[in-house]
């Protein structure tokens, strides 16, 4: 970055000082503003839209916010951007995590990979990101292609290259998968998408995230249809099979 | 030097040459910097008596919240014969002693004004004796009639339109912390002998007004000792000598504990920092194989107990202010000394786990002092009990040990006194949100359509100007400043003239160091309508008589108190300064050091009715924020940007206490209770090490809160327990609107 005017302004939806369940300890949390996904239980659909951004920040002023929590971090705590998704405005993130590396502060990324692109001129840009990101935290919405156009309006297979480039690369990464009854809980698939995550190095942690309906005001609210309306959230014995299926208790990387 | 064979293996000298408890026990406490794991469970004894007591509660609640109150027998330390939780299983009690001759059961307790003591028994179905009455009201004065013998019309007014409100001049003004400890160390004779010798040194040249009062007030102290020792007797004690062993030494202080609570129902009654003294007999006991760890947790869980069974009879406005029946029995754990070394002894774990042996509870209001310092194993322990049980509150040893120094107890919900050389002069709080209305209007109260205030210039035009509103509240701030100091000086001079607090003052130094603790209500309202004026754009509505009764926004969204933004922050910071400087100018009863809080308990409610709109968009009647809480929906960045917000508070201008209450949803704490821990002890570290004075945490989500306003009887509610500005609270105990307010606050909870 040299001059003001090439310093990239990060389009914000709102930040949550005490973020403690995205990456480890306590941390910082950046919600950037747009996301091309339409994920159906998508529970802030208000950061799809990239037009009026709630806030915008530089890098350095996103930092100057960030170290004021410092004191809170303890060993392990940090900052974490989320979205929406981040990956869409790469070179702010970037920046920013340049910005809190070179001062000491564990980055994390909480991302659907989507934007990732397997091509040389993506990836100059994604090397520098993977230079100072500590983690990524990946959603993975559905292991199968079809579903996974079904569920968000996209392919997955960028998102499954781009764990593989991590993995690849020795990045450290969290796996998560949302669970939606009848729509992403199904045993073959749970099946295949561990085996997947079983192809990678340095997952060090799989989580499953219960579906909740908590999303559906918000979607009342910007007038869009809210189309699983009748799904409930799984049960403790779903939650549970699930966590068997994926092996979530063997990934304890995470407990450092 | 007196030396007495109660002492056998204990260290030092100081402390045999004078009273001098901390010297007692910096020489002779056992520090310990292991985990819970050596922690026993209740015992059978204990089972048995607090099933009883549980049963005992459930009764209280389904007669509307009251069991049984005394009408005939003016209470006092030996109006009684002994007490027990229950006559048949009084052999299983290992500290004895309650406030009447039946459990829970309320005193009758005159003194601070027969009219609220008639009346609390009144409210509850019980008539009062017509001979007390008669001897209250013909031959002797109280307390709350001498007060308004006094009070000027001015302060009638304030008074009556709740701009000063919450005044200790219809109840007990507490906030004392009796130096329980010394009957235990020193044994009441030597006390006795002390006093005596205080006595013959005062007035010995010229005999002055403050002479004469000394010595009159040293003669009741003494009476007080002597009646303890009849007291303790009654129960088949003999408290004239020190305490041989742990088990007398949790029972003398209890003695002087209960000597409180028999002559006093102050507002808070607090226990103190007994947790590493009484650390020092257990371990004597342990170490020379007469007491094994679960008697020791047995003693502890008893003198808990104890704690729990604390009653008063109040009145409907003292409930008002301060909902669901507490008496602030705050007891200390943790801390460090002077020279930073930890002072967490084994007691320390046992008085938090007696929370996990009898389940969470409002008393004693357990307050950790806390310091990023302590080890991370009693941090972790600490962080465990506030999860499961949100009973517990944190206080900074950092900052107020420097003030304070390394033995002060928590008189009340947040505020620190030395143990033993210190009083307080308890002075609820003033409205500051009114006196910015005030200030608007030229003293007229638009909610009572009165001139209350000094008729000054009112704002003229349609829009509010920032510098010209600063200046006319500086202004009317100046002239609250001095009726709230002439009234609380009225009001201490009756309290020590017709209830003057002999117990407990008996067990504090001669000379002690008093305390004037004012304080402010209606905090982030006043600073976040400053910032409307400033940042916004903020239009008057007017009625008819040309008075602003509310105003609008026309202009930008302005900066909020509670999101670490400092355009905000600084205005809180000012006030603050502004306040606390105006009252240290004033003249104050008996040359007492004034002192500020931002605390208001539950009164923030019925502050909160007596309130118009204001500039910030808070609407008439609804409830102030508590404490200096950040008002309801300003913080939008989360927890830690509100603890910024608080920290930037200087203690040091607030010494009474800067109260925050924060409530988290557990799953956003962490994802198990390993990571919760930790996480928990991060935000406190952080929160403290910025210099924040005092944080209650709840853990639990909002839906608790529904389902337990709905389902009040599900047994899993009996003991729900709550922290609330500056106590805990069981939640079925809080009136609906004050369970409403509670709901109604920020829980954090992003997921």
């Amino acid at each position: 970055m040299t001059g003001c005017n090439d310093t990239p302004l990060g389009l914000i939806n709102s930040i949550e000082s005490f973020g403690s369940v995205d990456g480890p300890g306590v941390r910082f949390m950046l919600f950037m503003q747009g996301c091309r996904m339409r994920c159906r239980y998508c529970h802030n659909p208000e950061t799809w839209s990239m037009d009026n951004a709630p806030m915008t920040m530089t890098p350095q002023e996103a930092f100057d916010k960030a170290v004021r929590y410092r004191s809170y971090w303890g060993k392990n705590g940090g900052v974490t951007v989320s979205g929406g998704e981040a990956m869409l405005q790469m070179e702010f993130v970037t920046e920013f995590f340049r910005l809190c590396r070179q001062d000491g502060i564990n980055t994390a990324l909480d991302t659907s990979g989507q934007p990732f692109v397997n091509e040389e001129g993506f990836l100059e840009g994604f090397r520098k990101l993977c230079s100072v990101t500590d983690l990524f935290i990946l959603d993975i919405k559905h292991i199968d292609d079809e579903e996974h156009k079904k569920l968000t309006g996209f392919s997955n297979r960028n998102i499954l290259d781009m764990a593989r480039f991590l993995s690849d690369n020795g990045k450290h990464m969290w796996i998560r998968h949302v669970l939606v009854p009848g729509i992403t809980d199904d045993e073959p698939s749970l099946r295949k998408l561990d085996a997947f995550i079983g192809t990678l190095a340095n997952v060090d942690r799989v989580e499953i995230l219960p579906y909740h309906s908590l999303g559906i005001a918000k979607w009342d609210k910007l007038g869009i249809s809210y189309s699983l309306r009748d799904v409930r959230s799984p049960s403790a014995e779903q939650i549970r099979n699930a966590n068997e299926l994926l092996h979530t208790s063997s990934y304890n990387g995470y407990k450092g | 030097m007196v030396e007495k064979s109660q002492w056998s293996g204990f260290k030092g000298r100081m402390w045999k040459l004078e009273i001098n408890v901390r010297d007692f026990i910096n020489k002779n406490y056992t520090p310990y910097d292991g985990d819970e794991s050596f922690l026993e469970p209740a015992t059978e004894a204990t089972n048995v008596l607090w099933d009883k007591l549980q049963a005992l509660q459930r009764e209280e609640r389904a007669r509307g919240g009251v069991l049984d109150m005394e009408t005939d027998v003016v209470s006092g330390l030996t109006a009684y014969g002994p007490g027990y939780i229950d006559e048949t299983t009084k052999d299983l009690e290992k500290v004895v002693g309650i406030q009447t001759d039946k459990p829970l059961k309320r005193a009758f307790m005159p003194y601070g004004g027969i009219k609220m003591a008639e009346k609390a028994l009144m409210q509850y179905g019980y008539t009062p004796n017509a001979k007390l009455h008669e001897i209250f009201t013909k031959y002797h004065k109280t307390h709350n009639d001498a007060v308004f013998d006094a009070y000027t019309p001015e302060m009638k007014k304030a008074r009556h339109s709740h701009i000063i409100t919450g005044l200790p001049d219809t109840y007990g003004r507490g906030r004392i912390v009796g130096d329980y400890r010394r009957i235990a160390l020193y044994g009441i004779d030597h006390l006795i002998a002390m006093k005596e010798r205080d006595k013959s040194r005062v007035g010995t040249m010229y005999m002055a007004d403050a002479d004469i009062r000394l010595r009159e007030e040293i003669s009741e102290q003494i009476r007080c000792l002597q009646a303890m020792k009849e007291m303790a007797t009654s129960y088949g004690f003999n408290i004239s000598e020190p305490a041989k062993d742990a088990r007398e030494a949790v029972q003398w202080l209890y003695f002087g504990y209960l000597a409180a609570i028999k002559t006093q129902n102050g507002a808070a009654m607090s226990v103190g920092r007994v947790s590493t003294f009484l650390d020092i007999y257990i371990e004597r006991d342990l170490k020379a194989g007469i007491l094994t760890e679960q008697e020791a947790q047995e003693l502890i869980d008893h003198f808990v107990m104890k704690c729990r069974m604390v009653k008063f009879a109040r009145i409907p406005s003292y409930n008002e202010l301060f909902s669901g029946d507490p008496v602030w029995a705050t007891l200390e754990v943790a801390g460090t000394t002077i020279d930073g070394k930890s002072m967490v002894t084994k007691n320390d774990y046992r008085f938090l786990h007696t929370l996990e042996n009898m389940g969470p509870s409002p008393e004693p209001n357990l307050t950790v002092l806390y310091s990023s310092k302590l080890q991370e194993s009693f941090k972790r322990y600490v962080a465990k009990i506030s999860i499961d049980t949100s009973s517990i509150q944190y206080e900074n040893d950092d900052v107020m040990k420097p003030i304070w120094g390394d033995d002060y107890s928590i008189c009340c919900c947040v505020s620190a006194t030395q143990t033993g050389k210190e009083m307080q002069f308890f002075g609820a709080r003033a409205n500051l949100a009114k006196c910015l209305m005030y200030a608007i209007n030229g003293g007229w109260d638009t909610d009572y359509n009165e001139q209350i205030g000094p008729r000054y210039r009112r704002c003229q035009g349609n829009y509010l100007d920032y510098d010209d509103v600063v200046e006319k509240l500086q202004t009317m701030m100046g002239w609250l400043a001095d009726l709230y100091v002439n009234t609380l000086n009225t009001i201490h001079y009756m309290h020590d003239k017709y209830y003057y607090e002999a117990a407990l003052l008996s067990l504090i130094d001669t000379n002690v160091r008093r305390t004037f603790a004012t304080g402010i209500a209606g905090f982030s309202h006043v600073i976040d309508s400053l910032s409307a004026i400033k940042y916004g754009r903020i239009r008057i509505i007017r009625d008819e008589m040309g008075y602003a009764v509310d105003f609008v926004n026309e202009g930008d969204d302005f900066p909020r108190y509670g999101n670490d933004d400092d355009r905000a922050d600084e205005i809180g910071v000012w006030l603050l300064e502004t306040f606390i400087n105006m009252i240290k100018t004033r003249k104050t009863y008996r040359n007492s050091e004034p002192t500020m809080s931002i605390l208001t308990i539950t009164s923030n409610v019925v502050y909160g009715k007596y309130t118009g709109n204001l500039p910030d968009g808070r609407r008439a009647s609804t409830p102030l924020a508590p404490g200096a809480n950040p008002s309801y929906g300003a913080e939008k960045n989360g927890l830690l940007a509100s603890l910024n917000s608080l920290a930037k508070l200087p203690y040091a201008w607030a010494l009474d206490g800067i109260s925050n209450t924060q409530t988290i949803n557990p799953e956003a704490l962490g994802h198990d209770e390993e990571e919760r821990k930790t996480n928990l002890v991060n935000v406190l570290d952080g929160y403290f090490d910025q210099g924040a004075h005092h944080l209650n945490v709840n853990v639990f989500g909002i839906d608790k809160l529904l389902d337990c306003q709905e389902h009040p009887d599900k047994p899993e509610y009996a003991n729900f327990t709550i922290r609330v500005s500056g106590y805990a609270v069981k939640f079925i105990s809080l009136t609906r609107e004050q369970q409403d307010d509670v709901i109604s606050r920020t829980f954090h909870d992003r997921m």
